[in-house]
């Protein structure tokens, strides 16, 4: 039977046996964000030739998904656990596979499977082939090889894993409930994320201040916009990762039509897409050093 | 001498619906590879899994035949000198084939003598030949590609071996680091990598390692198991195809397995709990033997019997998440009504140019109005059209089809009849979709049938006024699969409407009722006619009708498709008629006098006293007989009219002068025939007609 790893040993088994693999460990973005493939560690790093291998914990919040800490699998903010390798590995099936295995889920004990689902992220610019991994039916992973990343085609390929902390956790721990998973030293999700939960629902969709939000969005697009003409790649990023949260917070409240939806997507993109390409020209100025360092290597092994 | 030859492309998971295609696919090529190359085999079977494709060619000729070619040269009188030996010419050509100019001969080609030699090309083993196959893996064509780690090269998922045996010898080929070898994998969790002897081992050596390779024999076991589970349940289960396929695609050790839920979720509409399963799950639903819905599933996994309790724990939890959400929407929803949910659809946008949903409701009230009128509706129906297209996209906005998408229009016809709807307007509702595929079924009711028509019209004109046509493969809103739905569903009720003025009526209902909201609604009229126009070619070659009565009829917009396609059915019926070429080409020479001249078909009238000839009496008389009737018999009793019409006509021509220099006599001439061609137009421009 499944090893009951509560969510701070799993994440910590995750961390060692990516470490393993190459990966760096990475702390969390400190900006508020949607998913774990908006922080720069992965949006950014997937551009351009340098080879990336990362791997962290990202709280994702999506504001439309706030329940009030009422339903049992429906968060306005979980974790997800990102493994981004740049170039894809030929093995990292494998590697994921065995990465379950530590988690304590044997595969031949279980039903798993990679069902095709193209992934895309149309306000950053990104899309990409892979699957998403279905544990005994339970979606529990997102599997990614990106093929374009802010509006910019990649070369070399990233492959990006996102597993599902709590929908993993749920599975490992067997618990109905999100909020009565093991988090560690016996204290639950819900003790310490309950409470969040219904506060930032009851803001997002009742008492969040729209024209406030709305000068927001105006005033951080208007400063990224300025950032990256000077350069600036990554203050100008905080300021669309900012852009995007508010235009989340906005949609949640219901504020914007599906006609301004559109617009205001096309601008998150537009933006995604100067600073993708931005951020090529500024690492090319410094010669790409992880380029560099890679080969170094390489040739020390040699 | 034969031998077999496999070769088989080993990738991560393809998606489901792309692997019988690309195996397909593979053999379509290899066959025809093959061919290219002269290399004889007896068949092609094919294998295939979500992670490998191959096919094995049984008898293939392990060596090419000698060909033997014969090639021409020179002309005869430049080949030889005037002594008569083979000049320079002559021998620099046998030289240049690797022949001995002995080998000459001389063959008159197109009245000349030329230098022909016979070239023998000696056939290549097959081994030498395969390796290029390559070429045909490296070729296949998928409908989406990525690519992967540092190389340009894309392909449907990325390549991890390659099996290249004919019989026990491997034909090398490789592709980026891949090197092709005689070593498979076999299942991911099951299995373990296989060695291959010879290439006829191959499904056997793979069924070792839990691998079934034959799709139809997956299939047959798939099916097997779960037959074996409901009638040990005394379940009834609906093995739909579709389903059926995409799960033999994502297995290569297929299991199934019972799963069952909480019977209280049989609360929620039955079409919820079929797409939970179905669509999100890839689970087959069951039903009792009273043919109710059951509380339990069949699912199908990748591998064995081993720990299935896990797999089914797993499974039945998963999709009472499902459910639960699906009763907390179902209840959540009806806490509002259809005003609340209506209200609503004032906030929703149809599209940005157009907008809201609301705003279409309103347009599509009236002009649903207007055609139950036109189509003959009773005061019931009219009443029940008038109050399903006031509300029927509520549904948008309730929180289940918000969850499930896909149910638009079922949750719609399910929630109406909860709110009081009557079943009428709630079928409408359902109805207005369709037909969601070219050939899918039609509205069954007349209401459903008109509001289908009023809504696609309404979507259709409203990109076409705001400048969104449909070109090349671009028609993001469906409007081809839309405006060919306008023309089956008229079909099918008979309905005659007139597409030609249709946007002009559109425009005016809508300026009457001031709901044109901003648009000119006559805009891009000619790209609106070619579009219903291409409609009408697509409905008869679905129909296979000749090429030229598609291209005589399609175009006549001032009449209607129902009228149409029944003028295209006559025309059909008669066209091996003995008298077919005559009639036509009788009806065509009056269509063509009278489109050169001006008519001022105001006053179309024919005066007897200036008459000259009896034929024109006797034409006369005939057409203002038929003429009387036309408009209340069917197109064949018409076209027979026409057809006894033709003698008439044909002595008509015969014994007048049209074009008679005394002008009253011209006019009333030419008025007599535009009145016949009023009869003819309703046959579309007949000149089109190939009658030879």
């Amino acid at each position: 039977m499944v090893k009951q790893l509560n969510i701070q040993e799993m994440i910590l088994t995750l961390q060692q046996f990516w470490a393993k693999k190459g990966c760096m460990l990475m702390e969390a973005y400190d900006n508020e964000k949607g998913a774990g493939t908006m922080s720069p560690y992965t949006f950014l790093r997937a551009i351009g030739p340098e080879p990336w291998n990362a791997a962290y914990v990202e709280p994702s919040r999506r504001p439309a998904d706030g329940r009030y800490g009422e339903n049992p699998n429906r968060l306005f903010q979980h974790h997800q656990f990102q493994v981004v390798m740049k170039p894809s590995p030929k093995n990292i099936q494998e590697y994921y596979l065995d990465s379950l295995r530590e988690l304590g889920i044997e595969p031949l004990e279980h039903d798993i499977r990679f069902v095709e689902d193209n992934w895309e992220n149309p306000s950053m610019g990104c899309a990409g082939v892979g699957w998403e991994v279905w544990l005994d039916g339970m979606e529990v992973s997102q599997f990614t090889y990106f093929q374009q990343v802010g509006g910019l085609t990649v070369d070399p390929v990233t492959s990006e894993i996102t597993y599902g902390v709590e929908r993993l956790a749920s599975y490992i721990q067997n618990v109905n409930s999100v909020f009565d998973l093991q988090w560690g030293d016996g204290v639950l999700y819900g003790d310490i994320f309950k409470e969040p939960e219904y506060e930032h629902s009851k803001y997002a969709f009742e008492e969040s201040d729209q024209e406030m939000l709305l000068n927001f969005f105006n005033s951080y697009e208007k400063e990224a916009l300025r950032l990256i003409k000077l350069g600036l790649v990554h203050p100008a990023y905080d300021y669309v990762l900012k852009c995007s949260h508010t235009f989340n917070l906005l949609d949640a409240r219901g504020a914007v039509s599906v006609t301004e939806r559109a617009g205001y997507l096309a601008r998150i993109r537009s933006m995604a897409h100067k600073i993708a390409k931005a951020f090529v020209e500024e690492r090319k100025k410094l010669g790409f050093p992880l380029l560099e360092h890679a080969q170094a290597n390489a040739g020390e092994e040699n | 001498m034969t031998a077999n030859y496999l070769l088989e492309i080993g990738l991560e998971e393809m998606p489901a619906h792309v692997v019988r295609p690309s195996v397909e696919q593979l053999k379509t090529k290899t066959a025809a590879f093959l061919n290219d190359q002269h290399l004889a085999f007896a068949r092609i079977e094919v294998f295939a899994t979500p992670r490998r494709l191959a096919v094995l060619v049984r008898d293939l000729a392990t060596e090419q035949p000698d060909q033997v070619e014969e090639v021409k040269g020179p002309a005869k009188k430049i080949a030889l000198t005037p002594d008569g030996e083979f000049s320079k010419a002559a021998l620099g050509f046998a030289r240049g084939q690797g022949v001995d100019p002995s080998a000459i001969t001389f063959k008159d080609f197109k009245g000349v003598d030329y230098v022909f030699v016979e070239k023998k090309t000696v056939g290549q083993p097959a081994a030498a030949i395969l390796p290029e196959l390559i070429e045909v893996v490296k070729g296949l064509t998928f409908p989406t590609r990525m690519k992967w780690g540092t190389n340009h090269f894309e392909y449907i998922r990325p390549i991890h071996w390659l099996v290249s045996l004919l019989d026990d010898q491997i034909i090398p080929m490789s592709l980026l680091d891949v090197t092709a070898g005689r070593v498979s994998q076999g299942h991911r969790f099951l299995g373990q990598p296989v060695t291959i002897a010879t290439a006829t081992d191959y499904e056997q050596d793979l069924a070792q390692e839990k691998v079934i390779a034959d799709l139809a024999r997956r299939q047959a076991l798939i099916e097997a198991q779960i037959q074996t589970i409901a009638s040990d349940n005394d379940w009834q289960v609906d093995l739909d195809p579709d389903l059926l396929e995409e799960v033999v695609n994502l297995v290569e050790y297929p299991t199934a397995f019972a799963g069952h839920f909480d019977p209280k979720y049989l609360a929620v509409p039955e079409p919820v709990l079929i797409t939970s399963m179905k669509d999100n799950q890839r689970y087959f639903y069951v039903r009792d033997q009273n043919g109710q819905l059951a509380a339990d599933f069949i699912g199908v996994r990748n591998g064995n019997r081993e720990h299935l309790d896990n797999v089914i724990a797993g499974n039945e939890k998963v999709l009472v998440a499902r459910l639960d959400d699906a009763r907390f929407f179902f209840e959540e929803d009806q806490k509002l009504s259809i005003d609340a949910y209506v209200a609503k659809l004032k906030k929703v946008t149809f599209h940005d140019k157009i907008g809201t949903l609301y705003e279409k409701m309103q347009r599509v009230n009236v002009i649903a109005q207007s055609l139950g009128h036109l189509f003959g509706l009773s005061a019931q129906e009219m009443a029940d059209l008038d109050r399903a297209s006031r509300i029927y996209k509520f549904d948008l906005v309730t929180g289940m089809v918000g969850e499930f998408p896909e149910l638009q229009g079922t949750m719609g016809e399910i929630y109406a009849k909860i709110f009081g709807e009557n079943d009428a307007v709630a079928q409408a509702i359902r109805e207005h979709y369709l037909p969601i595929s070219a050939e899918g079924a039609l509205p069954a009711s007349k209401v459903g049938a008109t509001l289908a028509i009023a809504d696609k019209l309404d979507s259709t004109l409203a990109f076409f006024v705001v400048g969104m046509i449909p070109n090349g493969s671009n028609d993001p809103y469906a409007l081809r699969r839309q405006a060919y739905g306008v023309v089956r569903i008229l079909l099918a009720n008979q309905w005659h409407l007139s597409l030609g003025k249709l946007q002009a009526e559109i425009e005016q209902v809508l300026a009457d009722r001031g709901l044109t909201f901003k648009l000119d609604w006559l805009k891009n009229g000619a790209e609106l006619r070619h579009f219903f126009a291409d409609r009408m070619r697509q409905l008869f070659s679905e129909k296979n009708f000749r090429h030229d009565f598609v291209e005589a009829l399609a175009d006549s917009n001032a009449i209607d498709p129902t009228t149409i396609n029944e003028v295209a059915e006559t025309l059909n019926e008669h066209r091996h008629d003995d008298d077919f070429k005559e009639t036509i080409e009788a009806l065509t020479r009056v269509l063509r006098l009278t489109k050169q001249t001006d008519a001022k078909s105001s006053e179309l009238s024919v005066d007897p006293a200036l008459f000259e000839n009896p034929s024109e009496q006797v034409l006369y008389d005939a057409v203002v007989q038929i003429r009387g009737h036309f408009a209340h018999q069917t197109v064949e009793q018409n076209y027979e009219a026409l057809r006894d019409l033709r003698p008439l006509i044909e002595n008509y021509f015969e014994e007048n002068m049209i074009m008679a220099d005394d002008l009253q006599v011209r006019n009333n001439r030419l008025n007599q025939l535009r009145i016949l061609q009023k009869l003819i137009t309703i046959f579309g421009d007949l000149q089109e007609l190939v009658v030879k």
